[in-house]
């Protein structure tokens, strides 16, 4: 059981959002010390380079652009549509897919290379069967 | 090495069969591909079968178990939608490596209804609709939506390639559907995930498709007047790409397998005479224009607006239909386009026809990644 579950506290959607339950959420990747490839997840070999054991751990940033999108209309039975699922690439190097919030789901309103920023908050009431609440990470227009 | 050549080759009309069995489906295709042939399921030394859904339940001697058991080697294989492209390669392979002369390849699959894919799952919560979403129609309109950031690709053009496919599909008799599609009713359909819509995603059916591959000696044996020659076998996998973990990048993987083939054939795009490739999604065949060098980089609107990848344009594409008409059973897709481009090296595709067709090529995409090309030949 990890430290957020004994305390109480929201788990983290993915292994790779730190920080859950903190004033100071965010998310992790691992960067390659030879040719610099950013991972989602903990790993000991680079799947670009094939170098062994060079891998550490990088905080990503907070920003990034709107590579590409697509506005979802239909999805599995529950889940609430429609919405924007957008590839983001962080200012500094890694690229995350999530859910763009706070702008209407319409491709009008939609730019590549927009700025947004990366933003935590409640997994929009989802929980586990053991009845934990979750946090996860949405994008949202830059201010 | 020997040169490999098909002998047989057929599928069964794609459509839904609840109350068929996945090996009775791969039967039937086998059987008929056999009898193409002019031969009997005792001639064959060998056996490669595709399929996702039952992929650890032996379908391969399920059929046997159905048509012949006569002992020999099977070889059951899943690779994603490239699934029956690589049975096909295998059976090729076993011919290249001077094992067997004559073998049989069968892909087969039974589908059901509704979307493939999705975000997540395992440990915690559902991710889809929480971290962007993983359904196929979504993935491969962030495909397509980064064509239209390079190069301004319109819906509409993607709307296109819809347009075209269900048009060609009016003409084959085998294709799920024969149903005309104008773009205003592509595009005005119901929109699953932006920009494709339902009529710009492929079609679940049931389907299987089976070939008979043969050495260059047993070929000359059974004479070669419908004979075609595999040209090109190439399978690929996808190299790392900087965008890899949230998007999967079937354009690399594509480029790496045409290049591979077009040098084992020694020939280029411009030498063929029709192309069947995996639209899996209407926004997926923009892609694979440029990916497979039908036209250059930044063309491929262009060259879906001026129909020269429609029948009677410059180099048809999915004159069968495609997978978005003619349906994708996922493990028979692979087997089935060889079919639909031997039917034309042969002149025997009737209305659809691709006049003079001489060299065809198929390309199967497997995400995750796989990408399988074939280039045929005809030989009389």
């Amino acid at each position: 059981m990890s430290e957020e579950a004994k305390s109480g506290g929201p788990l983290p959607v993915v292994d790779w959002l730190k920080g859950a339950g903190t004033d100071d959420p965010y998310l992790e990747g691992h960067k390659c010390g030879a040719c610099g490839a950013v991972f989602l997840g903990e790993r000991s070999t680079c799947s670009s380079c094939g170098a062994r054991d060079q891998i550490a751990p990088t905080r990503l940033s907070t920003t990034g652009k709107l590579y590409s999108f697509s506005i979802v209309h239909r999805s599995f039975p529950g889940i609430e549509v429609p919405y924007i699922s957008a590839i983001v690439d962080l200012d500094g190097g890694g690229t995350v897919k999530g859910n763009l919030i706070d702008i209407e789901p319409d491709p009008a309103n939609l730019e590549f290379d927009m700025p947004v920023e990366v933003v935590f908050g409640d997994a929009l009431g989802r929980k586990d069967k053991e009845g934990n609440s979750y946090i996860s990470y949405f994008f949202k227009p830059a201010a | 090495m020997s040169d490999v050549y098909v002998m047989g080759v057929d599928m069964i009309k794609f459509g839904r069969f609840p109350e068929t069995t996945v090996p009775e489906l791969g039967a039937q295709a086998a059987l008929m591909a056999l009898d193409d042939a002019g031969l009997k399921i005792q001639d064959m030394q060998a056996l490669y079968c595709g399929n996702l859904g039952q992929a650890s339940a032996m379908v391969g001697q399920r059929i046997l178990q159905q048509i012949g058991q006569t002992g020999i080697g099977v070889v059951n294989c899943s690779n994603a939608c490239a699934t029956g492209a690589t049975a096909f390669r295998e059976a090729w392979m076993s011919i290249k490596a001077g094992v067997n002369d004559v073998v049989l390849a069968v892909g087969v699959e039974q589908m059901g209804k509704g979307l493939l894919g999705g975000a997540g799952g395992g440990v915690g919560i559902p991710k889809e609709g929480l971290l962007g979403s993983g359904t196929m129609p979504c993935v491969f309109a962030e495909a397509g939506m980064e064509h239209s950031r390079k190069y301004g690709t319109t819906f509409e053009q993607f709307a296109k390639v819809s347009v075209k496919n269900h048009h060609h599909s009016t003409l084959n008799p085998k294709a799920m559907y024969q149903i005309e599609t104008p773009l205003d009713v592509v595009m005005n359909a119901e929109m699953i995930s932006y920009p494709n819509t339902k009529l710009m995603c492929s079609v679940n059916v049931d389907g299987a498709a089976a070939a008979v591959l043969v050495s260059e000696k047993k070929a000359k044996e059974l004479g070669l007047s419908r004979a075609v020659k595999v040209k090109a076998s190439v399978l690929a996998s996808d190299p790392f790409t900087d965008r890899d973990l949230t998007m999967p990048d079937v354009n690399a993987v594509t480029r790496i397998a045409a290049k591979q083939a077009y040098e084992m054939a020694g020939v280029g795009p411009e030498d063929l005479d029709l192309v069947e490739l995996h639209d899996c999604f209407a926004t997926a065949e923009i892609l694979h224009y440029e990916n497979l060098g039908l036209c250059a980089d930044g063309e491929a609107g262009r060259m879906i607006d001026e129909g020269e990848t429609a029948l009677g344009g410059k180099i048809p594409v999915n004159v069968s239909g495609g997978l978005l008409s003619k349906g994708h059973p996922l493990g028979a897709t692979g087997i089935a386009n060889i079919y639909e481009v031997c039917t034309h090296l042969r002149g025997e595709a009737d209305k659809r026809q691709v006049e003079g067709a001489k060299l065809g090529m198929t390309h199967v995409i497997g995400l995750g990644s796989a990408c399988g090309i074939h280039i045929l030949e005809k030989v009389a």
